[in-house]
Protein backbone atom coordinates (compact mmCIF):
# COMPACT_ATOMS: atom_id res chain seq x y z
CA UNK A 1 0.00 0.00 0.00
CA UNK A 2 1.00 3.49 -0.57
CA UNK A 3 1.99 5.56 2.38
CA UNK A 4 1.07 9.22 0.33
CA UNK A 5 -1.21 8.56 -2.52
CA UNK A 6 -2.56 11.89 -4.71
CA UNK A 7 -5.40 11.35 -6.77
CA UNK A 8 -7.01 13.76 -9.79
CA UNK A 9 -5.06 17.07 -7.88
CA UNK A 10 -6.35 20.10 -8.83
CA UNK A 11 -5.52 23.83 -7.37
CA UNK A 12 -6.17 27.41 -8.75
CA UNK A 13 -4.92 30.74 -7.46
CA UNK A 14 -7.83 32.49 -8.27
CA UNK A 15 -8.77 31.75 -11.95
CA UNK A 16 -5.69 30.22 -12.74
CA UNK A 17 -5.72 26.28 -12.55
CA UNK A 18 -1.64 25.45 -11.03
CA UNK A 19 -2.30 21.68 -10.76
CA UNK A 20 -3.93 20.11 -13.36
CA UNK A 21 -5.07 16.93 -11.83
CA UNK A 22 -2.52 14.89 -10.98
CA UNK A 23 -1.90 11.69 -9.46
CA UNK A 24 1.14 10.14 -7.97
CA UNK A 25 2.09 8.09 -5.19
CA UNK A 26 5.07 7.26 -2.42
CA UNK A 27 5.62 4.00 -1.52
CA UNK A 28 6.63 3.31 2.68
CA UNK A 29 10.45 2.97 2.38
CA UNK A 30 10.93 4.96 -0.90
CA UNK A 31 12.89 8.21 -2.20
CA UNK A 32 10.24 9.75 -4.86
CA UNK A 33 10.91 12.78 -6.79
CA UNK A 34 9.38 15.31 -8.24
CA UNK A 35 11.39 17.33 -10.58
CA UNK A 36 10.44 19.81 -13.24
CA UNK A 37 11.16 23.38 -14.15
CA UNK A 38 10.35 27.04 -12.51
CA UNK A 39 6.40 27.37 -12.74
CA UNK A 40 5.41 23.59 -13.03
CA UNK A 41 3.93 23.61 -10.17
CA UNK A 42 6.50 21.23 -7.55
CA UNK A 43 5.93 23.55 -4.68
CA UNK A 44 2.39 24.27 -5.09
CA UNK A 45 1.83 20.15 -4.90
CA UNK A 46 4.01 20.22 -1.76
CA UNK A 47 1.66 23.18 0.14
CA UNK A 48 -1.50 21.55 -1.47
CA UNK A 49 -0.40 18.37 0.56
CA UNK A 50 -0.14 20.29 3.67
CA UNK A 51 -2.72 22.04 3.54
CA UNK A 52 -0.80 25.65 2.86
CA UNK A 53 -2.72 25.73 -0.37
CA UNK A 54 -6.50 24.93 -0.32
CA UNK A 55 -7.44 21.63 -2.75
CA UNK A 56 -10.22 22.19 -5.39
CA UNK A 57 -10.53 18.95 -6.76
CA UNK A 58 -8.83 15.52 -5.46
CA UNK A 59 -7.55 13.28 -2.93
CA UNK A 60 -4.79 13.35 -0.87
CA UNK A 61 -4.55 10.15 1.27
CA UNK A 62 -2.08 9.07 3.71
CA UNK A 63 -1.83 5.80 5.28
CA UNK A 64 -4.54 4.65 4.34
CA UNK A 65 -6.54 8.22 5.71
CA UNK A 66 -8.06 10.99 3.69
CA UNK A 67 -6.36 14.04 4.92
CA UNK A 68 -7.34 16.45 1.75
CA UNK A 69 -9.57 18.16 4.52
CA UNK A 70 -7.58 17.80 7.25
CA UNK A 71 -5.84 21.24 8.61
CA UNK A 72 -2.19 21.22 8.31
CA UNK A 73 -1.05 21.55 12.09
CA UNK A 74 -2.91 17.85 12.38
CA UNK A 75 -1.07 16.59 9.43
CA UNK A 76 2.25 17.11 11.48
CA UNK A 77 0.93 14.46 14.07
CA UNK A 78 0.44 12.22 11.58
CA UNK A 79 3.54 11.86 11.08
CA UNK A 80 4.36 14.09 7.58
CA UNK A 81 6.32 16.84 7.80
CA UNK A 82 7.77 19.19 5.09
CA UNK A 83 11.18 21.13 4.74
CA UNK A 84 9.70 23.95 2.88
CA UNK A 85 10.89 25.94 -0.41
CA UNK A 86 13.39 29.15 0.52
CA UNK A 87 13.81 26.68 4.37
CA UNK A 88 11.80 29.51 6.30
CA UNK A 89 13.42 28.90 9.07
CA UNK A 90 12.08 31.16 11.98
CA UNK A 91 15.15 34.26 11.70
CA UNK A 92 14.49 35.61 15.17
CA UNK A 93 14.42 32.72 17.15
CA UNK A 94 17.82 31.07 18.32
CA UNK A 95 18.69 27.75 16.63
CA UNK A 96 18.42 26.31 19.79
CA UNK A 97 14.37 27.70 19.65
CA UNK A 98 14.23 26.57 16.31
CA UNK A 99 14.74 22.74 16.91
CA UNK A 100 12.75 23.25 19.79
CA UNK A 101 9.59 24.58 17.81
CA UNK A 102 10.59 21.52 15.23
CA UNK A 103 9.06 19.34 18.10
CA UNK A 104 6.54 21.02 19.20
CA UNK A 105 4.09 18.39 18.23
CA UNK A 106 6.21 15.92 20.92
CA UNK A 107 5.23 16.32 24.87
CA UNK A 108 8.23 13.94 26.16
CA UNK A 109 10.77 16.57 27.40
CA UNK A 110 13.75 14.08 27.78
CA UNK A 111 13.13 12.76 24.12
CA UNK A 112 13.37 16.44 22.84
CA UNK A 113 16.14 16.93 24.55
CA UNK A 114 18.35 13.78 23.39
CA UNK A 115 16.60 15.07 19.73
CA UNK A 116 18.08 18.33 20.11
CA UNK A 117 22.08 16.43 20.83
CA UNK A 118 21.65 13.64 18.47
CA UNK A 119 20.89 16.45 16.20
CA UNK A 120 23.53 18.53 16.89
CA UNK A 121 25.82 15.87 16.50
CA UNK A 122 24.36 15.24 13.20
CA UNK A 123 24.90 18.82 11.87
CA UNK A 124 27.86 19.79 14.01
CA UNK A 125 27.40 23.43 12.32
CA UNK A 126 23.87 23.84 14.85
CA UNK A 127 25.47 22.31 17.73
CA UNK A 128 28.21 25.31 18.02
CA UNK A 129 25.94 27.95 16.99
CA UNK A 130 22.43 26.49 19.13
CA UNK A 131 22.43 29.78 21.01
CA UNK A 132 22.74 31.69 18.08
CA UNK A 133 19.84 33.57 16.13
CA UNK A 134 19.14 31.75 13.12
CA UNK A 135 18.84 34.33 10.65
CA UNK A 136 22.51 35.10 11.35
CA UNK A 137 23.33 31.84 9.52
CA UNK A 138 24.65 31.11 6.19
CA UNK A 139 22.41 29.81 3.40
CA UNK A 140 23.11 26.16 3.63
CA UNK A 141 23.38 26.20 7.80
CA UNK A 142 19.84 27.03 7.32
CA UNK A 143 19.39 24.76 4.96
CA UNK A 144 20.94 22.11 7.91
CA UNK A 145 18.43 23.77 10.52
CA UNK A 146 15.56 23.68 8.29
CA UNK A 147 16.04 19.74 7.79
CA UNK A 148 17.27 19.51 11.66
CA UNK A 149 14.14 21.19 12.44
CA UNK A 150 11.71 19.08 10.42
CA UNK A 151 13.37 15.88 11.78
CA UNK A 152 12.76 16.95 15.47
CA UNK A 153 9.16 15.40 14.56
CA UNK A 154 10.02 11.92 14.11
CA UNK A 155 8.46 11.73 10.57
CA UNK A 156 7.31 8.70 8.70
CA UNK A 157 7.82 10.56 5.56
CA UNK A 158 9.74 13.85 5.08
CA UNK A 159 8.84 16.10 2.07
CA UNK A 160 11.78 18.34 1.26
CA UNK A 161 11.25 21.11 -1.32
CA UNK A 162 14.01 22.39 -3.16
CA UNK A 163 16.74 21.59 -0.20
CA UNK A 164 19.66 22.14 -2.98
CA UNK A 165 18.40 26.20 -3.87
CA UNK A 166 20.88 28.82 -3.59
CA UNK A 167 23.75 26.34 -1.76
CA UNK A 168 26.95 26.23 -2.85
CA UNK A 169 28.09 22.83 -4.65
CA UNK A 170 29.58 22.12 -1.37
CA UNK A 171 26.65 21.93 0.39
CA UNK A 172 24.20 20.62 -2.79
CA UNK A 173 26.37 17.25 -1.96
CA UNK A 174 26.19 17.72 1.79
CA UNK A 175 22.45 18.28 1.57
CA UNK A 176 22.15 14.99 -0.51
CA UNK A 177 24.45 13.18 1.85
CA UNK A 178 21.81 13.92 4.39
CA UNK A 179 18.75 12.91 2.62
CA UNK A 180 20.02 9.84 1.69
CA UNK A 181 21.15 8.92 5.36
CA UNK A 182 17.93 9.93 6.75
CA UNK A 183 16.59 7.56 4.77
CA UNK A 184 18.41 4.65 5.50
CA UNK A 185 17.43 5.21 9.01
CA UNK A 186 13.65 4.64 7.75
CA UNK A 187 12.28 7.53 6.79
CA UNK A 188 10.46 7.72 3.51
CA UNK A 189 11.41 10.52 0.95
CA UNK A 190 9.70 12.77 -1.00
CA UNK A 191 11.80 15.15 -2.65
CA UNK A 192 10.97 18.27 -5.26
CA UNK A 193 14.07 19.52 -6.93
CA UNK A 194 15.01 21.34 -9.82
CA UNK A 195 18.59 20.01 -9.90
CA UNK A 196 17.28 16.51 -11.45
CA UNK A 197 20.31 15.25 -12.19
CA UNK A 198 21.42 15.14 -7.93
CA UNK A 199 17.55 14.01 -7.43
CA UNK A 200 17.58 11.34 -9.96
CA UNK A 201 20.92 10.05 -8.64
CA UNK A 202 19.39 9.45 -5.04
CA UNK A 203 15.68 8.49 -5.79
CA UNK A 204 14.05 5.11 -6.74
CA UNK A 205 11.21 6.71 -8.53
CA UNK A 206 10.52 10.10 -10.34
CA UNK A 207 7.68 12.06 -11.81
CA UNK A 208 8.35 14.96 -14.25
CA UNK A 209 5.93 17.64 -14.25
CA UNK A 210 5.22 19.96 -16.61
CA UNK A 211 2.92 23.00 -16.36
CA UNK A 212 0.60 21.27 -13.47
CA UNK A 213 0.86 17.63 -15.31
CA UNK A 214 2.62 14.78 -14.89
CA UNK A 215 4.25 14.34 -18.26
CA UNK A 216 6.63 11.19 -17.58
CA UNK A 217 7.04 9.05 -14.90
CA UNK A 218 9.21 5.93 -13.93
CA UNK A 219 12.10 4.25 -12.00
CA UNK A 220 14.93 7.01 -11.20
CA UNK A 221 17.60 5.27 -13.56
CA UNK A 222 15.36 5.28 -16.83
CA UNK A 223 14.71 8.51 -16.45
CA UNK A 224 18.36 9.61 -15.90
CA UNK A 225 19.09 8.20 -19.11
CA UNK A 226 15.69 8.80 -21.29
CA UNK A 227 16.45 11.10 -24.36
CA UNK A 228 13.69 13.78 -23.44
CA UNK A 229 14.68 14.28 -19.63
CA UNK A 230 18.34 14.30 -21.09
CA UNK A 231 17.50 17.22 -23.29
CA UNK A 232 15.32 19.45 -21.22
CA UNK A 233 16.49 18.78 -17.35
CA UNK A 234 20.07 17.48 -17.46
CA UNK A 235 21.42 19.84 -19.91
CA UNK A 236 23.02 17.28 -22.02
CA UNK B 1 10.14 61.93 42.48
CA UNK B 2 6.30 61.89 42.75
CA UNK B 3 6.08 62.70 39.30
CA UNK B 4 8.33 60.37 38.17
CA UNK B 5 6.57 58.01 39.92
CA UNK B 6 3.30 58.84 38.69
CA UNK B 7 4.35 58.84 35.64
CA UNK B 8 6.02 55.67 35.59
CA UNK B 9 2.63 54.04 37.35
CA UNK B 10 0.90 55.64 34.04
CA UNK B 11 3.25 54.48 31.89
CA UNK B 12 2.59 51.23 33.54
CA UNK B 13 -1.09 51.27 32.23
CA UNK B 14 0.13 52.46 28.78
CA UNK B 15 2.52 49.28 28.60
CA UNK B 16 -0.09 46.90 29.39
CA UNK B 17 -2.78 48.49 27.06
CA UNK B 18 -0.02 48.40 24.42
CA UNK B 19 0.81 44.72 24.80
CA UNK B 20 -2.81 44.20 23.72
CA UNK B 21 -2.45 46.00 20.56
CA UNK B 22 1.32 44.88 19.62
CA UNK B 23 0.83 41.22 20.36
CA UNK B 24 -2.23 41.41 18.20
CA UNK B 25 -0.98 43.45 15.11
CA UNK B 26 2.26 40.77 15.44
CA UNK B 27 0.69 37.68 15.52
CA UNK B 28 -3.22 37.93 14.00
CA UNK B 29 -1.15 41.00 11.60
CA UNK B 30 -4.24 43.07 12.55
CA UNK B 31 -4.97 46.74 14.52
CA UNK B 32 -7.76 45.96 16.99
CA UNK B 33 -9.00 49.47 17.56
CA UNK B 34 -11.60 47.95 19.73
CA UNK B 35 -8.91 46.66 22.23
CA UNK B 36 -9.39 50.82 23.99
CA UNK B 37 -12.74 49.49 24.11
CA UNK B 38 -12.15 46.27 26.17
CA UNK B 39 -10.84 49.24 29.00
CA UNK B 40 -14.56 50.44 29.31
CA UNK B 41 -15.83 46.76 29.10
CA UNK B 42 -13.35 45.97 32.26
CA UNK B 43 -14.41 49.16 34.13
CA UNK B 44 -18.16 49.04 34.25
CA UNK B 45 -17.42 44.73 35.08
CA UNK B 46 -15.69 45.63 38.12
CA UNK B 47 -18.47 49.20 38.63
CA UNK B 48 -21.50 46.30 38.37
CA UNK B 49 -19.88 43.81 40.52
CA UNK B 50 -18.42 46.65 43.69
CA UNK B 51 -21.81 47.52 43.45
CA UNK B 52 -23.31 44.11 44.00
CA UNK B 53 -20.95 42.64 45.91
CA UNK B 54 -19.12 44.98 47.63
CA UNK B 55 -15.82 43.20 47.28
CA UNK B 56 -13.07 44.67 45.34
CA UNK B 57 -11.31 41.06 44.76
CA UNK B 58 -14.25 39.55 43.15
CA UNK B 59 -14.95 42.85 40.98
CA UNK B 60 -11.13 42.45 39.75
CA UNK B 61 -11.42 38.68 39.10
CA UNK B 62 -14.74 39.17 37.13
CA UNK B 63 -13.50 41.88 35.22
CA UNK B 64 -10.22 39.85 34.06
CA UNK B 65 -12.73 36.99 33.41
CA UNK B 66 -15.25 38.68 31.62
CA UNK B 67 -12.56 40.68 29.43
CA UNK B 68 -10.95 37.88 28.18
CA UNK B 69 -14.35 36.17 27.30
CA UNK B 70 -14.87 38.97 25.80
CA UNK B 71 -11.84 39.10 23.82
CA UNK B 72 -11.75 35.58 22.42
CA UNK B 73 -15.71 36.35 21.86
CA UNK B 74 -14.63 39.28 19.32
CA UNK B 75 -11.89 37.56 17.72
CA UNK B 76 -14.10 34.62 16.94
CA UNK B 77 -17.05 36.48 15.83
CA UNK B 78 -15.65 39.23 14.31
CA UNK B 79 -12.51 38.73 13.44
CA UNK B 80 -12.00 34.99 12.54
CA UNK B 81 -13.91 34.63 9.39
CA UNK B 82 -11.79 37.47 8.04
CA UNK B 83 -9.01 35.80 8.25
CA UNK B 84 -7.23 36.20 4.98
CA UNK B 85 -9.29 39.50 3.65
CA UNK B 86 -7.78 42.65 3.09
CA UNK B 87 -6.62 44.74 6.07
CA UNK B 88 -8.63 47.25 5.32
CA UNK B 89 -11.93 44.76 5.84
CA UNK B 90 -10.45 43.84 9.24
CA UNK B 91 -9.62 47.62 9.94
CA UNK B 92 -13.03 48.63 9.20
CA UNK B 93 -14.29 45.89 11.28
CA UNK B 94 -12.10 46.68 13.93
CA UNK B 95 -13.52 50.25 14.48
CA UNK B 96 -17.15 49.05 14.03
CA UNK B 97 -16.69 46.32 16.81
CA UNK B 98 -15.73 49.74 18.88
CA UNK B 99 -18.79 51.17 17.98
CA UNK B 100 -20.66 48.36 19.19
CA UNK B 101 -19.13 47.91 22.52
CA UNK B 102 -19.50 51.69 23.35
CA UNK B 103 -23.37 51.59 21.99
CA UNK B 104 -23.71 48.47 24.24
CA UNK B 105 -22.47 49.99 27.25
CA UNK B 106 -24.35 53.21 26.56
CA UNK B 107 -27.96 51.34 26.29
CA UNK B 108 -26.77 49.66 29.64
CA UNK B 109 -25.48 52.49 31.66
CA UNK B 110 -26.20 55.26 29.89
CA UNK B 111 -23.47 58.25 28.82
CA UNK B 112 -23.08 60.52 32.31
CA UNK B 113 -19.73 59.40 33.92
CA UNK B 114 -20.68 57.23 36.93
CA UNK B 115 -18.53 57.13 39.82
CA UNK B 116 -17.01 54.49 41.50
CA UNK B 117 -15.20 54.12 44.67
CA UNK B 118 -12.72 51.94 45.55
CA UNK B 119 -10.67 51.16 48.79
CA UNK B 120 -8.51 53.96 49.27
CA UNK B 121 -5.20 52.73 50.41
CA UNK B 122 -3.98 56.16 51.33
CA UNK B 123 -0.34 57.03 50.97
CA UNK B 124 2.97 56.44 51.91
CA UNK B 125 6.45 58.82 52.44
CA UNK B 126 9.40 57.32 50.91
CA UNK B 127 12.32 59.95 51.57
CA UNK B 128 10.58 62.91 52.63
CA UNK B 129 8.05 62.24 49.52
CA UNK B 130 4.20 61.42 49.80
CA UNK B 131 3.51 58.69 47.24
CA UNK B 132 -0.40 57.34 46.83
CA UNK B 133 0.06 53.45 47.03
CA UNK B 134 -2.13 52.91 44.54
CA UNK B 135 0.64 54.43 42.56
CA UNK B 136 2.76 52.16 43.64
CA UNK B 137 0.79 49.30 43.44
CA UNK B 138 0.38 49.82 39.58
CA UNK B 139 3.85 50.07 39.43
CA UNK B 140 4.72 46.42 41.15
CA UNK B 141 1.67 44.28 39.75
CA UNK B 142 1.84 46.05 36.48
CA UNK B 143 6.13 45.23 36.63
CA UNK B 144 5.16 41.25 37.64
CA UNK B 145 2.87 41.10 34.72
CA UNK B 146 5.06 42.70 32.24
CA UNK B 147 7.77 40.42 33.65
CA UNK B 148 5.92 37.51 33.26
CA UNK B 149 4.85 37.90 29.95
CA UNK B 150 8.65 37.75 28.71
CA UNK B 151 9.20 34.76 30.61
CA UNK B 152 5.73 32.94 28.91
CA UNK B 153 6.74 34.02 25.51
CA UNK B 154 10.28 33.53 25.55
CA UNK B 155 10.35 29.75 27.65
CA UNK B 156 7.32 28.22 27.19
CA UNK B 157 6.11 25.81 24.10
CA UNK B 158 3.19 28.17 23.70
CA UNK B 159 5.23 31.61 23.88
CA UNK B 160 7.99 30.14 21.23
CA UNK B 161 4.47 29.45 19.39
CA UNK B 162 3.54 33.05 19.23
CA UNK B 163 7.29 34.05 18.12
CA UNK B 164 6.96 31.46 15.41
CA UNK B 165 3.60 32.28 14.20
CA UNK B 166 4.52 35.91 14.00
CA UNK B 167 7.30 35.30 12.15
CA UNK B 168 6.11 32.58 9.54
CA UNK B 169 2.44 31.95 9.72
CA UNK B 170 2.81 28.91 7.13
CA UNK B 171 6.44 27.33 8.69
CA UNK B 172 4.39 27.37 12.16
CA UNK B 173 1.55 25.71 10.89
CA UNK B 174 4.08 22.80 9.39
CA UNK B 175 5.27 22.51 12.66
CA UNK B 176 2.16 21.22 14.30
CA UNK B 177 1.13 24.92 15.53
CA UNK B 178 -2.65 25.56 15.28
CA UNK B 179 -2.59 29.25 14.49
CA UNK B 180 -6.03 29.98 14.99
CA UNK B 181 -5.34 28.19 18.36
CA UNK B 182 -2.51 30.42 19.13
CA UNK B 183 -4.65 33.60 17.79
CA UNK B 184 -7.36 32.74 20.36
CA UNK B 185 -4.57 32.88 23.26
CA UNK B 186 -3.59 35.91 21.60
CA UNK B 187 -6.54 37.95 22.24
CA UNK B 188 -7.39 36.21 25.17
CA UNK B 189 -3.89 37.76 27.56
CA UNK B 190 -3.98 40.81 25.43
CA UNK B 191 -7.85 41.12 26.75
CA UNK B 192 -6.54 39.72 30.22
CA UNK B 193 -3.88 42.70 30.50
CA UNK B 194 -6.65 45.34 29.34
CA UNK B 195 -8.77 44.23 32.41
CA UNK B 196 -5.71 45.05 34.60
CA UNK B 197 -5.11 48.30 32.72
CA UNK B 198 -9.01 48.94 33.61
CA UNK B 199 -8.50 49.04 37.35
CA UNK B 200 -5.08 50.51 37.40
CA UNK B 201 -6.63 53.27 35.21
CA UNK B 202 -9.71 53.57 37.86
CA UNK B 203 -7.38 53.63 41.01
CA UNK B 204 -6.40 57.26 39.17
CA UNK B 205 -9.67 58.32 37.83
CA UNK B 206 -12.54 56.98 39.34
CA UNK B 207 -15.17 57.81 36.87
CA UNK B 208 -16.53 55.74 34.25
CA UNK B 209 -17.91 56.53 30.95
CA UNK B 210 -19.30 54.79 27.66
CA UNK B 211 -16.13 56.21 25.65
CA UNK B 212 -13.66 56.04 28.83
CA UNK B 213 -11.55 53.34 26.72
CA UNK B 214 -10.76 55.69 23.66
CA UNK B 215 -8.15 58.04 25.03
CA UNK B 216 -6.03 55.43 26.74
CA UNK B 217 -6.48 52.64 24.03
CA UNK B 218 -5.42 55.97 21.44
CA UNK B 219 -2.10 56.77 23.49
CA UNK B 220 -1.38 53.19 24.16
CA UNK B 221 -1.48 52.63 20.55
CA UNK B 222 1.01 55.21 20.02
CA UNK B 223 3.16 53.60 22.87
CA UNK B 224 2.81 50.98 20.54
CA UNK B 225 4.05 52.47 17.76
CA UNK B 226 6.48 54.20 19.04
CA UNK B 227 7.99 51.51 20.57
CA UNK B 228 8.30 49.33 17.49
CA UNK B 229 4.61 47.62 16.73
CA UNK B 230 4.92 44.03 16.98
CA UNK B 231 7.59 43.78 19.57
CA UNK B 232 6.68 42.85 23.02
CA UNK B 233 9.36 44.82 24.71
CA UNK B 234 9.24 48.00 22.65
CA UNK B 235 5.50 48.31 23.88
CA UNK B 236 6.58 48.33 27.27
CA UNK B 237 9.51 50.75 26.63
CA UNK B 238 6.55 52.95 24.51
CA UNK B 239 4.01 52.86 27.12
CA UNK B 240 6.35 53.87 30.06
CA UNK B 241 8.09 56.73 28.28
CA UNK B 242 4.74 57.96 27.09
CA UNK B 243 3.51 58.21 30.61
CA UNK B 244 6.95 59.54 31.99
CA UNK B 245 6.26 62.33 29.15
CA UNK B 246 2.64 63.03 30.27
CA UNK B 247 3.12 63.50 33.68
CA UNK B 248 6.47 65.76 33.31
CA UNK B 249 4.53 67.61 31.05
CA UNK B 250 1.86 68.19 33.32
CA UNK B 251 3.75 69.17 35.97
CA UNK B 252 4.84 71.97 34.05
CA UNK B 253 2.27 75.08 34.16
CA UNK B 254 3.96 76.94 31.10
CA UNK B 255 3.53 73.32 28.80
CA UNK B 256 0.61 71.29 30.48
CA UNK B 257 -1.75 72.33 27.78
CA UNK B 258 -0.07 71.34 25.10
CA UNK B 259 0.49 67.98 26.94
CA UNK B 260 -1.28 65.62 24.08
CA UNK B 261 0.27 67.72 21.51
CA UNK B 262 3.75 66.58 22.57
CA UNK B 263 3.22 62.80 23.15
CA UNK B 264 1.39 62.84 19.62
CA UNK B 265 4.07 65.16 18.26
CA UNK B 266 6.75 62.71 19.72
CA UNK B 267 4.91 59.94 17.55
CA UNK B 268 5.27 62.05 14.07
CA UNK B 269 8.59 62.67 14.60
CA UNK B 270 9.31 58.67 15.34
CA UNK B 271 7.54 58.18 12.29
CA UNK B 272 9.37 60.48 10.43
CA UNK B 273 13.10 59.50 11.95
CA UNK B 274 12.71 55.68 12.59
CA UNK B 275 9.19 54.68 11.22
CA UNK B 276 9.37 50.77 12.85
CA UNK B 277 9.71 52.18 16.09
CA UNK B 278 11.99 52.19 18.24
CA UNK B 279 12.69 48.70 19.12
CA UNK B 280 11.17 47.63 15.72
CA UNK B 281 12.62 45.27 13.38
CA UNK B 282 12.79 45.45 9.55
CA UNK B 283 11.49 42.24 8.20
CA UNK B 284 12.68 41.25 4.85
CA UNK B 285 9.57 40.64 2.78
CA UNK B 286 9.90 36.49 1.64
CA UNK B 287 9.72 36.33 -2.25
Amino acid sequence: MALLEIKNLEVFYGMIQAIKGISFEVNEGEIVTLIGANGAGKTTTMQSIMGLVPIKRGTVTYNGQDITKVPGHKIVNLGMTQVPEGRRIFQELTVYDNLLMGAYTVKDKKQIKDDIDEICTRFEILGQRKNQIAGTLSGGEQQMLAMGRAMMSHPKLLMLDEPSMGLSPLFVDKVFDIIKDYHKSGTTILLVEQNAKKALSIADRAYVLETGSISLSGKAEDLLNNEDVKKAYLGA
Amino acid sequence: MIIIADGLSLGAIYALIALGYTMVYGIAKMLNFAHGDIIMVGAYVILTTLQMTGNPYIAIAASIVVCTVAGIVIERLAYKPLRGASPLAVLITAIGVSFLLQSVAQLIYGSKSQAIALPDFGKITIAGNHIAVSTLITLIVGGIIMAGLTVFVKKTSTGRAMQAVSEDRGAALLMGVNVNRIIMITFAIGSALAAFASLFYLMQIPSITPTLGSMPGIKAFTAAVIGGIGSIPGAMLGGVLLGLIEKVCLSIPAISPYTTAIEFGLLIIILLVKPIGILGKQRREKV
